[in-house]
């Protein structure tokens, strides 16, 4: 079982930039993608950028095409999907009802980039049983 | 025929932390009945009470979403890997 509340994710910060950027251009739907890297240590090793399948500005869908090659890419490079990204054009970065509904693993990272304001802002959370817990953002390994 | 099926990370604890399970049928869908009928952990995962395809996962044949195939009727080759991927969406 997945405890809440003692983990952190460390997402180097081209990788930050990639999946900001990301969001971005992606402006006026959400932006999404996949986190690659490793679970079990939290750390990010690239950042797969999906396409928005709801092509929507207040929901997101990872198109299953991409799940499938970021998937592929994952197992080449002996890591996994741990997690996913997605913008919020005009909330906080914070997961909304319908993102905890969905979340699909207790073991994932849900990084959330608000696009609300001039700067973007990124969060990462946990999501288990409906409980969210945010967890600290690391550019490097502690 | 014996099928290759790739379960996303959270499924493999129902199949002994498996990633991917040799599967017998014919058809997308008896590898996945059977596949249920060998891991009973994955029993309602994949497939719902009725028998078809969970909302919260995607199948693929090779390339493919069999929902734009003939679904769980889609018809399987020696050779051919049935991957099982979770739904991922939000808000």
């Amino acid at each position: 079982m997945t405890e809440l509340g003692d983990s952190c994710i460390v997402i180097p910060a081209d990788i930050q930039n990639k999946i900001m950027a990301w969001c971005l251009s992606s402006l006026p739907d959400e932006g999404c993608g996949l986190l690659l890297g490793f679970s079990d240590k939290g750390f990010v090793v690239d950042a797969y950028l999906a396409q928005n399948a709801a092509k929507s500005a207040k929901l997101y869908s990872i198109d299953g095409k991409d799940y499938l090659r970021a998937d592929r890419q994952a197992e080449q490079n002996g890591y996994e999907i741990m997690g996913v990204f997605h913008s919020h054009t005009h909330t906080d970065p914070y997961p909304s009802p319908t993102d905890v509904e969905l979340a699909p693993d207790p073991n994932w990272h849900y990084v959330l980039v608000s696009l609300r304001h001039e700067v973007p802002v990124m969060r990462s959370y946990r999501i288990v049983d409906s409980q969210i817990a945010e967890e600290p953002i690391l550019p490097e390994e502690p | 025929m014996a099928i290759e099926v790739r379960l996303p990370t959270l499924l493999r604890s129902a199949a002994e932390g498996q990633s991917v399970v040799k599967t017998e049928g014919d058809t997308v869908g008896e590898v996945l009945r059977n596949l249920a009928a060998g891991y009973p952990g994955l029993e309602g995962q994949i497939l719902t009470g009725d028998g078809s395809l969970h909302k919260f996962v995607n199948v693929y044949l090779d390339d493919d979403d069999v929902r734009y195939l003939d679904k769980l009727d889609t018809k399987v080759q020696e050779g051919s890997v049935i991957s099982i991927l979770p739904a991922v969406a939000g808000g």
